[in-house]
């Protein structure tokens, strides 16, 4: 009983904290473009315009929630509901710190891309059901996208399974104990890194919406909240994206001195500005070449890496 | 400059000699273009041979426009009977250097002519807007329908008797009938617009990029037919930004029409004003002092900056970056600081006058334009680095929406685009105005006619542009702000005082507005965008007889499909991205 209790107390927490901070990071990231880009961004509700966050928030529950009529509506509401689920479920075995976790599976890596591929249903049905030419390019851009970067964002993974020999997140963090993997898989880390920001379909790999092609993309149909479930959906995506960056390629929790709570929070945390200034840095490729740098050049290179690394365990046995 | 004797006396003995004298007649205007009336069943084999056959040829077909001559004061060609309409021809021959100009005399109520449009592929639009404006038909045009304004329009706006003001044309109702009809005229069918439903092997998808779209700057309809994302056709609709600039040069005073040239590209500010102007100086003979040319060349090399700079910025966000656009509109502002400084307004400053420029420059303006100059050129070298060396930039603008010298000519295109296919040709160098040959720059030129060297150019632009107004600062001539013309407008109060007959001359041109002499005169200029000019016909009274705009967008648009037929829906951001346009410089 007291079990169950536990569990169900990490899950609300990490419900209420996790949403919070994908709120608070649409305040940071239009902050920082604004540092970025010579302007002021958002500085009038609350202290450093904070409250901005609360603004959004009331805006988007009280605006029109409008369904068109020539969608499919079933679907159409059901689709916004999918990324925040499957990025939510993904947290799930995310270890922040020992003890901090909802579920230790022994399968957490394959869970975790098993849940984030799942994210993807969520723009090709939106875009599918919106009943929009817009929304139709936006989520057929977006399949292509997904199909292409899901196959290397595994096969980056598979060099730190090798080397820490288990597809549990705690054994992987504990593994880095004497050096991080980035040290020992470095290709491994930057292909993950560029299939994760192709994953949370940010700039430059914001195809399925590239504003100024397709107006909004995917999303173009949506309004009030269910365009709020689009938009923490994205900002969910970031922090898993950098979590996962961070759990196995970066030590995780582990640090001298500090909480492991507030090392895994801080690691993050730079990622997490890393995806803001690639934003506020790029422009965005076309849609046929991120496909054919996908498979002409990052699949290859994924399982080079991966022969390479295989090759190195078999040595050392 | 203003001698008849100027023209082009070679061609005329080269154009005798396979006619016949008969054939022509010529006309002294006071721009010294060569003018000749033709006789309408001659237009097409004399314009063919123009293009073709002869030493040296007329390549491009730089304006087609028409005028409703039946107001006019009749002045009756050597006994012919006056025309009702008259359609003329401006043709460019890059070799000569040259202009030439046909006039064709129409008769009747709703008259027709050959259509062109085989000869030019450039005609095709300009036949269409003639068509729209006159009700001249085109015979043997292709698809000879409305094009700036609705299908549902009543009447041909540049025709006489089509009222100017909406107050002349009686309430506004929208009966439901009516309401219906428009509806229905907004239903979109394919064919009518010369697109197929199907191929082969493949359903098409249409896509309506625009009115409202954020890619288009501006209210601009593609119509897109897709394979999937490839584009297989794109018909642009224009016509959601005219605002019948044309038609309001005819009712509004030489004077007060200047504001409204400001409007056409609004992003080349007094720029416009220079290309009225100048036809209007050029009309009524006045020689503008040299401090007055170079405050002007200044402004006009501002403006040349400024419009760039908002290229440069929604170019690279077109494309997804998203931070330069904010750089390069503070450095917008910055110029806009100098502007508003000097003429008391920023992107439509309204500042020149007929014969010099609304006051003079202020104390301290040398100070503004220094800092400037001294502070731009590492902004340059900045977005050098963050844009036009960014390898996704890159792959998103090298080898799309390629043109080839040839095919711009015969297009049209002017400005940047034709010197990116490797054509040194600037009209600031060859047909220098406003005293340009004084100054020392140079033409940038790419050689491969696509996104990206368009873009070089109008990097490299800038920086000469800069080098212009730092030559301006250092060498700024004394002397007044207007010239001494009974026709410079608002004349010069000082010699007001000196006899009678200067005060009512002034009273006169302030109450009514200056008369300028009966003529025609057109100007050139190279605007920010290409080659814009004004062609004015004046009967000799307080207003222009007819505007003519030509301005570089119009023709630049019209090859939109042509250049993207192949490429992807992304793609044509880029293009429609490089091209530069303004969507009032197209529809005026």
């Amino acid at each position: 009983m007291n079990e169950v209790f536990r569990y169900l107390l990490m899950i609300v927490v990490m419900l209420f904290t996790l949403t919070t901070i994908a709120a608070w990071l649409i305040w940071l990231e239009r902050r920082m473009l604004a540092l970025w880009q010579d302007r002021y961004g958002p500085n009038r509700a609350g202290p450093f315009g904070l409250l901005i966050v609360a603004a959004d928030t009331i805006k988007l529950f009280f605006k029109e929630d409008w369904i068109p009529p020539f969608a499919e509506k079933t679907i159409f509401v059901i689709a916004p509901a999918i990324v925040a689920a499957a990025v939510l479920l993904s947290f799930v075995v995310v270890p922040f710190a020992p003890g901090i976790l909802v579920a230790d599976l022994n399968i957490g890596l394959l869970f975790f891309l098993a849940m984030s591929s799942l994210g993807v249903y969520s723009i090709v049905l939106g875009g599918w059901a919106s009943n929009n030419k817009y929304s139709l390019l936006g989520a057929l851009r977006g399949a292509s996208q997904m199909i292409s970067y899901e196959v290397f964002m595994g096969l980056s993974l598979m060099g730190v399974v090798m080397l820490s020999g288990s597809f549990r997140l705690t054994d992987i963090v504990m593994a880095q104990k004497d050096h991080w993997f980035v040290v020992t898989q470095p290709v491994g880390f930057i292909l993950f890194l560029i299939a994760g920001i192709a994953e949370t379909h940010r700039l430059p790999f914001d195809i399925p919406e590239a504003e100024s092609e397709l107006v909004a993309g995917f999303h173009s149909e949506y309004s009030g909240m269910k365009f709020g479930m689009f938009f923490i959906g994205e900002y969910l995506g970031i922090t898993l994206v950098s979590a996962m960056v961070v759990t196995i390629f970066f030590g995780g929790w582990l640090g001298p001195f500090l909480p492991p709570l507030v090392w895994f929070a801080l690691k993050t945390f730079v990622f997490i500005v890393l995806f803001i200034l690639l934003r506020a840095s790029l422009p965005r490729p076309r849609y046929d070449q991120l496909m054919e740098y996908g498979w002409k050049i990052i699949l290859p290179v994924a399982l080079l890496n991966l022969l390479i690394t295989g090759a190195f365990a078999l040595l050392k046995g | 400059m203003f001698d008849s004797k100027d023209t082009d006396s070679s061609l005329e003995d080269e154009l005798f000699a396979v006619f016949g004298e008969a054939a022509f007649k010529p006309q002294a205007t006071a721009d010294g273009v060569a003018t000749f009336w033709v006789k309408k069943e001659h237009i097409v084999t004399l314009l063919t041979h123009l293009k073709t056959k002869i030493r040296s040829p007329f390549g491009m077909l730089y304006d087609l426009s028409a005028m409703d001559e039946r107001n006019r004061v009749k002045v009756g060609m050597n006994g012919s009977v006056p025309p009702d309409f008259t359609v003329v021809y401006h043709l460019l021959s890059f070799g000569r250097n040259r202009f030439v100009r046909l006039k064709v005399a129409l008769h009747g109520e709703y008259p027709s002519i050959a259509s062109i449009s085989s000869l030019w592929k450039n005609a095709n639009w300009y036949e269409r807007e003639v068509f729209d404006m006159f009700g001249i038909r085109f015979e043997g045009h292709p698809n000879l329908r409305r094009i700036l304004m609705p299908v549902t329009w009543n009447g041909h706006p540049l025709r006489k008797e089509h009222p100017a003001r909406a107050t002349e044309m009686g309430p506004f109702r929208l009966w439901d009938e009516k309401q219906a009809s428009e509806q229905e005229a907004l239903q979109f069918n394919p064919e009518e617009w010369g697109l197929k439903r199907h191929s082969a092997d493949a359903d098409f998808m249409f896509l309506n990029l625009g009115p409202q779209h954020p890619g288009t700057h501006g209210v601009l309809r593609i119509i897109l037919q897709l394979d999937g994302e490839d584009i297989v056709d794109a018909v642009p609709d224009i016509g959601f930004h005219h605002r019948g600039a044309e038609k309001m040069g005819e009712r509004q005073s030489w004077h007060t029409y200047i504001p409204y040239t400001d409007r056409v590209d609004y992003l080349g500010g007094v720029m416009n004003n220079l290309a009225y102007l100048l036809a209007v100086e050029k009309l009524a003979r006045i020689q503008v002092p040299a401090r007055v040319e170079v405050i002007r060349v200044m402004l006009c090399e501002l403006f040349r900056i400024a419009s760039h700079l908002v290229w440069y910025g929604t170019f690279a966000q077109d494309l997804g970056q998203l931070s330069p656009v904010f750089y390069m509109f503070t450095d917008r502002e910055k110029i806009f600081d100098i502007i508003e400084a000097i003429c008391g307004a920023r992107m439509h400053p309204n500042w020149f006058r007929i014969g010099g420029v609304a006051q003079d420059l202020p104390v301290g303006w040398d100070k503004l334009v220094r800092d400037f100059v001294n502070y731009f050129p590492k902004q340059l070298r900045e977005y050098d680095q963050m844009v036009m060396r960014n390898s996704i930039f890159r792959g998103r603008t090298v080898a799309i929406g390629i043109y080839t010298l040839e095919e711009a000519i015969e297009w049209g295109v002017t400005g940047p685009g034709l010197r990116a296919c490797g054509y040194e040709w600037d009209f600031r160098k060859k047909q220098p105005y406003s005293g340009y040959e004084n100054f020392d720059f140079d033409i940038p030129t790419a050689q491969n006619g696509d996104c990206y060297d368009r873009a070089v150019i109008r990097v490299e632009e800038m920086r000469q542009s800069l080098r212009i107004i730092e030559q301006c600062l250092q060498n700024m001539p004394e002397g007044s702000y207007k010239s001494d013309h009974p026709l410079t407008t608002p004349p010069l109060k000082k010699n007001t005082m000196q006899d009678i007959e200067t005060l009512i001359t002034h009273f006169l041109n302030v109450s009514w507005g200056p008369v300028i002499p009966p003529g025609e005169a057109m100007s050139c200029i190279e605007a920010t965008k290409g080659a814009n000019g004004y062609y004015l016909t004046s009967d000799g009274s307080t207003s222009a007889y007819r505007v003519r705009i030509r301005t570089p967008s119009f023709p630049h648009m019209q090859m939109l499909p042509y250049i993207s037929k192949g490429y992807t829906v992304a793609d044509l951001l880029s293009i429609l991205g490089s091209i530069d346009y303004v969507l009032a410089d197209i529809d005026r």
